[in-house]
C-alpha cells in the first residue's frame, strides 16, 4: 500500500511524460490523476492505520548508498507525522489535478503539464516519508526541480524562465545549508538515518564543531544549518525572494507547490528533527525570531501589491513565518495543525483566485477587477470562505468559559489562535523571544485581515475597472474546478474544529505517538489521552492533573484551555479583535471611501514604495549577488585565464618556442615531429639511465 | 572461457589497435577512387571493433571480483628480468571501472563522428589506437608500459584535434601539448628515480617500496605535475577549454569522459598509496586549489557565450570535487571521487554530444544564436535538460552521488573543505539553469533554426544508454562502490597504516 502510495504517481508521471504524445492528453490526464487519487485514498486509509490505529512503521524499499559505515536506503517511514503531511500532500494534490482538468484545458502541452505535477507529487511524498536525511534532501531537490519545471512551464516566458531559475538558485543557497548541515550529522553522528541520529542527539550536548573559525556546538550549528535549508524551501526572510515571482507559473502549480506542500517542507523538516531543535535553544530562537520577521515583513509587503496572485503568496509566506515561530518555540503540534489547515484554505484561495483569473481570460491585476460577485457568485463564495478561514474568524466561547458552547470558527481560527496564544504562555515561561512571537503575530493578524478583504473588496465588490467585453465574458469555471474548490472549501471550514483535539489537544500525545513531542500547552493535555481512546495510560503521568475527563470527542475542543493553565482572556480575544479592526478597516479603505487605497498608492510616499518595492530586497540582492558573480565571473576568466596563466604560461613559452624553433629548425610547422621528438629524447633519456644504474649496480 | 586465459587484459587492451590495423590495411589495399566504400567500411570496423571491446570488458567485469582487494587477470612478460622491468598487466577495483567506462563511451563516440567527412579511416584509426592507449593506462602495472601508454595517448588526441578540430585547432592542440608536455617529463624525471631506488619497474612492488619522506616530496610534487594538467587543475587548466572547442565532438567526448581521468587514476595509483607521507602533507595545498577550481572555474563557466567552451569550464569545476574526495583519504571521500569520475564519464560526455548535436545542424556553439529550440526538438530539449540537471548535481541522478559523497568526505576533514565544495553546488544551477534557459527556452528570433529537426535514430542510440547509466547510478549508487570497496580500503589502511610508521 505505501509503495503504492509513493511510487504510483511517479510512474503516472513518468507513463504520461515518456508516452504524452503517443497517448494523448486525455489519457495522460486520466492516468495522472487516477494514480494521484488512489494514492490519495490510500494515504487517508493509511492515516487512520497510523494515527488512531498506533501502526507506526518504516519499510524498507532499496539501498541507494553504501560506503563503509554510510548507509543510505531507500525507505518509506510512516509515522503519525508523514501519515498526516501524506494526507494534505495526496489530498491537495488530487484536487489540483482535478482542478487543471478545467484550468489547463486549452492548453497544448497538457500531457507534459500533467507529467510534471505527478512528479511533484512523487518527489514531495518521497521527501515526507524519508528515513533519513539524504532520501529527504532527495525528495527536496525533487520538488525543487518540479517547481522550477512548473514554474517555466509556459517556457516562451522570459519572465517565466527567469522566474523559474530564481527559485532554484535561491533554494539552491538554503540547500547550501542543508547539504553543510548533513555533512555535520555525519561527521557528529556518524549516520544520517533519522532513528540513529536523534537516539544519539542527547549525549551530544557538550559536542562542539570547529567551524567558520569558532567552536560552536554540535547540535546548535547541525540545527542552524539544517534551518537554513528550510528558509529557502519554505520562503523565509533573507531567502523568500523567488516566492512571489515564482507565481509566473500556472494557477494550480501555485497552489499546490507554492501554497499547500512544497513551501511548508520546512515546517515539516523543523518538526521531523524536533529532537535536535529541543536541545538547541540557540538554533530554536533564531527560528522564532526570521519567522516571525517574516510574518511580518510579508504581511507589509501583502498590504501593497496589486496582482492578485502576489498578495496570496505574500499571505503564504506571512503564514509559514507563523508556523516557524511556533516550531522555534517548540509549539511543534501548533505549527503542525497550522500548515494543515493552511493547507486547505490557501489552497482554496490560490484555485479561487485561478478562476478569477480563468474568468477574466488571464487578467491578474486587481485594479482592473471589481464587482465580479454579480458575474462569478460561486467562486465569490468559496474566496469568501477561504478568506474567513485565513483571517482566522471564530468565536472562542469555550475559551472565555461561556458554559457549555464549543469554540466556532473556521480552521484558520484554531491554529492561528492556537500559536499566537502558545507564543504568549512560551513568552511567559520565559522562552527566547516569545513575547516578540506573540506581539507580532498578533500584529500580523491585523495586516492579515486588511489584505485579505482588501482582496475580496477590489475584487468582487465596487465596479468593474477593466473594460467591458472582458466583463460581460466573466463566469464561473467549469464543474472540475468547482468541485475541488468545493471540497477544499469544506477543508477550510472543519478540518480546524475537527482536528484540534488530536494536533494539539488532549487527545495530541496519542495521536502524535512520539512522532512530535507533548502538545502545545505542555503537560497538561497529556491527561486529555487516556479517556478518549478508552485506553489507561498508566505509566508515570502526573497526578496533578486527575481531574476527570469526561471526554468524548466533541466537548474536547477548546480542553486544552480548561484544563492546566491557559493564557487570559485578553491573550484570547487579542486575535479577534485585532481581525476585526482589520476588517473595518478594509470596508472603509475599499468599500465606503472608495479609491482611498489608490490614492495612497498615487501619492507614492515612502512607506509605501517600501512596501510596494518589497523592502528593495529584490534591488539589493540583484546588486550584490547577480552583478557580483558576473563581475568575479569576467575578472577570473579575462583577466587571470587570459592575461595571467595564458599569458605567462603558454602564450609566452610559445612565443619563445617559437622563436627558438624558428632558429633551429626553420619553422617546422609540424607540432607532432616536436613531440614525438621529445618523446624519443625522453625514451633514449630513460635507456640511458637504466643502463647507467644497471650497470652501477 | 577465453576470460581464463593469462592474455585476456592484453587481448582487450589491443583488440582495438588491430580493428585500427585492419582498416589501415583496408585503406592502402583500395583504390582511390572507392572513397566512400573505405569511409564506410572503416566506420563499419571501427564500431565493430568498438563493440567486441565492450563486450570483452563487460566479461571481465563478470568475471571480476569485487572481495579481492588486489590486482586481478595479471598477465606479465618479463622483458629485461635483470633490471625488473616488464610487460605487466592487471586490473584492481580502482581500475576495473575505468577500463569499463573506456570501452563502453567508445562505440559511442564512433557512432556520434558522423559528421566527420575528412579522411575518414585516418580519423577511425586515430580512435581505435587511443582506445588502445587508454585502456593501456588503466591495465599497465608496469612503470614503462604506463608511462607509454599514458603518453602516447596524446599522440592520437594531439592528431584528432589538430586535423578535425575547428578553426583555431592548431592553437588548441599545441596548448594541450605544451601543459602535458611539461608534466610528463617532470613524471619521466621521477619514474626513472623511482626505478633507481627500487630496482625495479613493478607496480606491485613500488607500491609496497617505501620511500624517504624527503624523496616522497619531490616525487610527489613531479608526478603531482604531470596529473594535475590532465585533471586538469586550478591554475593549469587553461588548456581544456581550448582543446574541447577546437575538438570534434567525439574529441570532447573522449577527453572529458576518460581522458580526464587518466589524472584521477594517477593519484589512486602513484601518489596516494606511493607517496603517502607527501600526499599528507600536500593535502591542504590539494584541497585549497580544489576549492579554487570549484569556485572559480563555475563563475568562469557563468560568463561564458560558447556553449562548450561552458561545459568545459564546469567540468574543471567538476574534477575539483575528485581531487577534494580523493585526498580526504577516507572512504566516503575516496569512493565519491571515483564515483564522481565515473559518473562525470557520462555526464560531460552526454553533454558534450549534446552539444554535438546542435552543432552538426546549425554549425556554431554561441549561446546567443540559439533560443527557444525546444519549439523545434522537443525530444532533445528533454535530454539536455536531464543531463543539465545531472551536471548540477539533482539527487537520483549520478551527479548527485559523486558530489554529495565527496563533500561529506571532504567535511570529515576540515569543515572549509566541505562547506566550499558547497557552494560549487549553488554555482552550477546558475550557469546551467542560464545556458539551458538561453539555449533551450524562450520563442525562437533566429529565423535560421527553423530549419531545426530533433533528434535522428543514431542520436538516439547514443543517448539512450547515457540516460540509463545517469539514472541507474544515481538511485543505485553501490553498483559502483561495491566493486571499488575491497581495493579502497586496502588502499586506506595501507595509507593510514604508513602514516603511523615512524619516518625513517
Amino acid at each position: 500500500m505505501a509503495v503504492l502510495i509513493v511510487f504510483g504517481p511517479l510512474f503516472a508521471a513518468a507513463f504520461a511524460g515518456l508516452f504524452g504524445n503517443f497517448i494523448g492528453h486525455r489519457v495522460a490526464q486520466i492516468v495522472t490523476t487516477g494514480f494521484v487519487v488512489v494514492s490519495a485514498l490510500l494515504s487517508i486509509l493509511n492515516f487512520f492505520d497510523v494515527a488512531y490505529g498506533g501502526n507506526s512503521q518504516t519499510i524498507h524499499v532499496a539501498t541507494w548508498m553504501s560506503v563503509g559505515t554510510f548507509d543510505v536506503s531507500w525507505a518509506i517511514k510512516l509515522d503519525t507525522l508523514s501519515s498526516v503531511m501524506l494526507v494534505v500532500v495526496t489530498s491537495v494534490a488530487s484536487l489540483v489535478h482535478i482542478y487543471s482538468w478545467g484550468y489547463m484545458a486549452n492548453d497544448p502541452h497538457r500531457a507534459r503539464f500533467f507529467a510534471y505535477l505527478s512528479l511533484f507529487t512523487f518527489a514531495m511524498l518521497a521527501l515526507v516519508t524519508a528515513d533519513n536525511f539524504l532520501q529527504l534532501f532527495f525528495g527536496w531537490e525533487g520538488v525543487g526541480l518540479a517547481s522550477y519545471l512548473l514554474i517555466g512551464f509556459w517556457y516562451k516566458k522570459k519572465s517565466a524562465n527567469d522566474a523559474a531559475i530564481k527559485a532554484f538558485v535561491t533554494n539552491r543557497v538554503g540547500d547550501f545549508g542543508f547539504a553543510i548541515g548533513i555533512m555535520a550529522l555525519f561527521l557528529v553522528f556518524g549516520s544520517v538515518g533519522f532513528d540513529d541520529v536523534f537516539s544519539q542527539v542527547g549525549d551530544h550536548t557538550a559536542t562542539t564543531l570547529a567551524f567558520a573559525g569558532m567552536d560552536i556546538p554540535a547540535i546548535e550549528l547541525i540545527g542552524f544549518l539544517l534551518f537554513v535549508g528550510a528558509m529557502g524551501k519554505s520562503a523565509q526572510f533573507f531567502l523568500h525572494v523567488w516566492l512571489p515571482d515564482a507565481m509566473e507559473g500556472p494557477t494550480p502549480v501555485s497552489a499546490l507547490i507554492h501554497a499547500a506542500t512544497m513551501v511548508t517542507a520546512g515546517v515539516f523538516l523543523v518538526c521531523r528533527c524536533f529532537p535536535i531543535f529541543e536541545l538547541a535553544p540557540n538554533a530554536s530562537a533564531f527560528i522564532t525570531v526570521i519567522g516571525a520577521l517574516t510574518a511580518f515583513f510579508a504581511a507589509t509587503v501583502g498590504l501593497a501589491q496589486n496582482d492578485i496572485k502576489r498578495v496570496i503568496a505574500y499571505s503564504t509566506c506571512s503564514q509559514l513565518g507563523y508556523m516557524f515561530f511556533a516550531a522555534g518555540l517548540g509549539l511543534y503540534g501548533a505549527a503542525m495543525f497550522h500548515l494543515f489547515t493552511h493547507a486547505f484554505f490557501k489552497a482554496l484561495l490560490f484555485l479561487g483566485s485561478g478562476s478569477v483569473i480563468h474568468g477574466l481570460h488571464d487578467e491578474q491585476d486587481m485594479r482592473k477587477m471589481g464587482g465580479l460577485y454579480k458575474m462569478m457568485p460561486a467562486t465569490w463564495i468559496m474566496m469568501l470562505i477561504g478568506t474567513i478561514a485565513l483571517t482566522g474568524v471564530g468565536l472562542p466561547f469555550a475559551a472565555l468559559g461561556v458554559g457549555i458552547l464549543p469554540d466556532l470558527g473556521f480552521a484558520g481560527f484554531f491554529s492561528k489562535d492556537a500559536i499566537i496564544e502558545g507564543a504568549y504562555m512560551a513568552g511567559q515561561q520565559g522562552i527566547a523571544f516569545g513575547n516578540l512571537a506573540f506581539w507580532v503575530g498578533v500584529i500580523a493578524a491585523l495586516l492579515t485581515s486588511f489584505y485579505s478583504w482588501r482582496l475580496i473588496f477590489m475584487t468582487f465588490n465596487g465596479t468593474f475597472r477593466g473594460d467591458k467585453h472582458t466583463f460581460d465574458h466573466a463566469h464561473d469555471p467549469p464543474w472540475s474546478m468547482m468541485g475541488a474548490l468545493v471540497v477544499l472549501a469544506i477543508g477550510a471550514i472543519f478540518a480546524g474544529g475537527l482536528m484540534k483535539n488530536d494536533f494539539i489537544g488532549g487527545n495530541s500525545a496519542h495521536f502524535w505517538n512520539e512522532s512530535l513531542p507533548g502538545a502545545v500547552h505542555g503537560p497538561a493535555v497529556a491527561g486529555g489521552d487516556a479517556e478518549t481512546h478508552g485506553e489507561v495510560v498508566a505509566h508515570g503521568e502526573p497526578a496533578a492533573h486527575e481531574q476527570p475527563d469526561n471526554g468524548h470527542a466533541a466537548a474536547d475542543e477548546g480542553e486544552a484551555h480548561a484544563t492546566g493553565e491557559h493564557p487570559p482572556v485578553w491573550v484570547i480575544l487579542a486575535p479577534f479583535v485585532v481581525t476585526l479592526v482589520g476588517f473595518l478597516a478594509a470596508i472603509y479603505a475599499y468599500l465606503i471611501n472608495v479609491g482611498m487605497g489608490a490614492r495612497i498608492a498615487a501619492r507614492g510616499g515612502p512607506i509605501h514604495s517600501l512596501l510596494y518595492n518589497k523592502w528593495y530586497v529584490d534591488e539589493i540582492y540583484h546588486f550584490i549577488f547577480v552583478r557580483g558573480a558576473k563581475g568575479l565571473g569576467d575578472v577570473f576568466w579575462k583577466f587571470f585565464d587570459v592575461r595571467i596563466i595564458d599569458g605567462f604560461g603558454p602564450n609566452g613559452v610559445a612565443g619563445m618556442t617559437f622563436a627558438a624553433a624558428k632558429r633551429i629548425a626553420k619553422a617546422q610547422s609540424g607540432y607532432v615531429y616536436h613531440y614525438a621528438f621529445v618523446m624519443l629524447i625522453g625514451v633514449l633519456g630513460l635507456t640511458l639511465w637504466i643502463l647507467a644504474g644497471a650497470g652501477g649496480q | 572461457m577465453f576470460s581464463e586465459l593469462d592474455a585476456f587484459l592484453s587481448i582487450l587492451t589491443f583488440t582495438p589497435a588491430i580493428g585500427a590495423v585492419i582498416i589501415a590495411v583496408f585503406r592502402f589495399a583500395s583504390r582511390p577512387e572507392d572513397q566512400g566504400l573505405i569511409d564506410r567500411n572503416s566506420r563499419m570496423v571501427a564500431l565493430g571493433t568498438t563493440l567486441v571491446t565492450l563486450f570483452f570488458a563487460v566479461v571481465m567485469m563478470f568475471e571480476f571480483d569485487p572481495a579481492v582487494a588486489g590486482f586481478q587477470f595479471v598477465h606479465e612478460v618479463v622483458w629485461l628480468e635483470q633490471i625488473g622491468m616488464g610487460y605487466r598487466m592487471g586490473v584492481d577495483g580502482i581500475s576495473v571501472l575505468f577500463v569499463l567506462l573506456t570501452a563502453f563511451l567508445m562505440p559511442i563516440c564512433i557512432l556520434a563522428s558522423g559528421a566527420i567527412e575528412k579522411r575518414v579511416a585516418d580519423y577511425m584509426i586515430a580512435f581505435l589506437l587511443l582506445e588502445t592507449l587508454i585502456l593501456g593506462v588503466f591495465t599497465a602495472l608496469d612503470l614503462v608500459v604506463f608511462y607509454v601508454f599514458f603518453e602516447g595517448g596524446l599522440i592520437p588526441m594531439f592528431l584528432i584535434i589538430g586535423v578535425w578540430g575547428g578553426q583555431n585547432r592548431v592553437y588548441a592542440a599545441f596548448k594541450f601539448f605544451l601543459y602535458t608536455l611539461l608534466g610528463s617529463v617532470l613524471m619521466l624525471v621521477a619514474m626513472i628515480y623511482m626505478f633507481l631506488q627500487a630496482g625495479t619497474t613493478d607496480i606491485t612492488v613500488l607500491l609496497d617500496t617505501a620511500f624517504t619522506p624527503q624523496a616522497q616530496t619531490w616525487l610527489w610534487l613531479a608526478f603531482f605535475a604531470s596529473f594535475a594538467v590532465k585533471m586538469p587543475m586550478w591554475p593549469v587548466h587553461t588548456w581544456l577549454p581550448d582543446a574541447h572547442v577546437q575538438a570534434p565532438t567525439a574529441g570532447s567526448v573522449i577527453l572529458a569522459g576518460v581522458l580526464l581521468k587518466m589524472g584521477g587514476y594517477g593519484f589512486l595509483r602513484f601518489s596516494l598509496p606511493m607517496f603517502p607521507d607527501a600526499s599528507a602533507y600536500f593535502a591542504p595545498m590539494v584541497f585549497v586549489l580544489s576549492l579554487i577550481a570549484i569556485i572559480y572555474t563555475s563563475l568562469v563557466a557563468f560568463r561564458q557565450t560558447d556553449i562548450k567552451k561552458l561545459i568545459a569550464y564546469s567540468s574543471v569545476a567538476h574534477m575539483g570535487f575528485v581531487t577534494l574526495g580523493l585526498f580526504s583519504m577516507n572512504m566516503l571521500g575516496v569512493q565519491g571521487a571515483i564515483f564522481q569520475m565515473i559518473s562525470h564519464g557520462f555526464i560531460s560526455s552526454a553533454l558534450f554530444l549534446c552539444v554535438g548535436v546542435i552543432y552538426d545542424r546549425m554549425h556554431t556553439r554561441e549561446i546567443a544564436f540559439y533560443g527557444g529550440v525546444v519549439h523545434k526538438m522537443p525530444v532533445f530539449a528533454a535530454i539536455f535538460g536531464l543531463f543539465a540537471m545531472a551536471n548540477v548535481g539533482l539527487p537520483g541522478t549520478s551527479g548527485f552521488i559523486g558530489e554529495i559523497m565527496t563533500m561529506i568526505g571532504g567535511y570529515q576533514v576540515a569543515w572549509w573543505v566541505g562547506a566550499g565544495a558547497a557552494v560549487g553546488v549553488i554555482l552550477s544551477a546558475v550557469y546551467m539553469l542560464t545556458v539551458y534557459r538561453d539555449v533551450i527556452f524562450g520563442e525562437i528570433t533566429n529565423p535560421k533554426l527553423n530549419t531545426l529537426t530533433d533528434l535522428n535514430r543514431t542520436e538516439w542510440i547514443i543517448f539512450v544508454p547515457l540516460i540509463i547509466m545517469t539514472l541507474l547510478l544515481g538511485v543505485c549508487s553501490t553498483l559502483v562502490t561495491d566493486i571499488t570497496a575491497a581495493s579502497v580500503e586496502a588502499l586506506i589502511s595501507n595509507y593510514d597504516a604508513a602514516l603511523a610508521a615512524p619516518a625513517q
